[in-house]
């Protein structure tokens, strides 16, 4: 671990190549610069993502919608020598531990379970502090994000089982898996937090303590 | 003296000496600022090419293959996404489309055309435009939660009837690895001032 000493002056940084730019053009709190091109790599730079806050309360809106038809309807149903029987995301889960697979139906529980839930009350905690210019634990609050974007991807576990399943097992009347109604339900759960992770600024978190040193700094 | 900025926080501060295989954080939130690779462009190249290939054998062979009562049948990826598509299911067919197939492709392919120019020395047009791309494809790209789907699926159909793993299975397991360690030794910052400086 290493780090230099800080530097204050206007600067706006690329999101993408992440090229450190001099801005003395760009006043302070500007979001949106339409034609600023990243000198380097040539992306629209933004000093924030725009509209982040509004745009990640809405993907949360679509993603409380979806989740709840995502686990109350089945996602597929299986019929192996003419008995058919659905699963939901839960007895999916349920049935892993029952079979002794601990480990992974472990996995499948936090990924399938645990993950939106928990993605979609911090996510909204996040905005929400944003909102309020909290100034609040600021550190674990980045950190938090950090864990949201890293975790989100691994929703997808039960997408890709039923895929698989559906795609192996066809044989008419001795076993047969057919994807159900919630699948698509869970997987817009999916898509839409994982768009509201990506359009959640943290760099938002850190406004409310630049805009306290500003008043501190101005008052002196 | 060079500056550096945090893309989770907007602090700037001076580069930080950092050993070559180290990282920087953050002082501010801690977050990763980045990893120095003074070897990354031979290293990723050559993970890149193997993960190519890997890939390659990953979708063309079956993964899977489930047998019962004398019945066969067997899976590639493409396959997958077909038979959600003939059940209707179109969205989400596109959605495994993407996460497991389209954007690792990307991935992968678009890496090649950046590193593989640099590694040489010679220009191909638009790497800029493609190493930015690589960023933008890869929270979609989930081949490793993909493996595990597979691992579950298996468990699941292990009482109905014998699973065979395929020939894809194994690239799987090779290439999951694999892309992990080359998104590791990429030192992006090298990347781009090469591509930068031969402009
Ligand atoms: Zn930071």
């Amino acid at each position: 671990m290493a780090h230099g000493s800080p530097i204050d002056w206007p600067h706006v940084q690329c999101s993408v190549c992440r090229l450190v730019m001099r801005v003395p053009a760009l006043r302070r709190g500007t979001v949106r610069q339409p034609n600023f091109c990243c000198a380097r790599c040539g992306a629209t730079v933004h000093r924030r993502k725009p509209d982040s806050l509004a745009r990640t309360t809405a993907f949360l809106l679509a993603a409380v919608f979806c989740y709840f038809p995502a686990n109350l309807y089945p996602i597929m149903q299986a019929t192996s020598l003419g008995r058919a029987q659905e699963d939901t995301i839960v007895t999916g889960v349920v049935y892993l531990f029952e079979s002794g697979m601990w480990p992974l139906a472990a996995i499948v529980f936090v990924a399938s379970v645990v993950v939106p839930v928990a993605k979609i009350v911090s996510l909204a905690g996040l905005v929400l502090s944003v909102r309020w210019k909290s100034r609040w634990r600021p550190r674990d609050r980045a950190a938090t994000y950090r864990i949201v974007e890293l975790i989100g991807r691994w929703s997808m576990v039960d997408v890709y089982v039923v895929t698989i399943l559906v795609a192996l097992v066809h044989m008419g009347t001795l076993a047969n898996v057919e994807v159900r109604f919630g699948a698509a339900f869970f997987a817009a759960v999916v898509v839409l937090t994982i768009l509201a992770a990506e359009s959640f600024d943290p760099r938002l978190i850190w406004d409310a303590l630049e805009e306290r040193d500003g008043r501190e700094a101005r008052a002196r | 003296m060079r500056i550096v900025g945090c893309h989770e926080c907007d602090a700037v501060m001076e580069e930080p000496f950092v050993p070559d295989g180290g990282a920087a954080y953050c002082i501010r939130c801690g977050a990763l600022l980045f990893r120095r690779h003074s070897r990354t462009v031979e290293v990723c190249f050559a993970l890149v090419v193997a993960a190519a290939i890997l890939y390659t054998v990953a979708n063309v062979y079956p993964f899977l293959a489930f047998q019962m009562q004398g019945q066969q049948t067997h899976t590639t990826l493409l396959e997958g996404v077909d038979a959600l598509m003939d059940q209707g299911e179109n969205a989400v067919a596109a959605l495994v489309f993407l996460t497991a197939i389209a954007s690792p492709a990307c991935e992968i392919g678009l890496l090649l055309y950046v590193l593989g120019p640099v590694f040489f020395g010679f220009r191909l047009p638009g790497m800029a435009v493609a190493f930015r791309f690589v960023e933008q494809f890869r929270p979609w790209s989930m081949l490793e939660v993909f493996l595990i789907g597979i691992l579950v699926a298996g468990v699941k159909l292990a009482d109905l009837a014998d699973i065979v793993p395929g020939t894809a299975l194994y690239a799987f397991g090779l290439l999951i690895p694999i892309l992990a360690a080359a998104s590791n030794f990429l030192d992006a910052e090298i990347v781009w001032r090469r591509i930068a400086e031969e402009a």
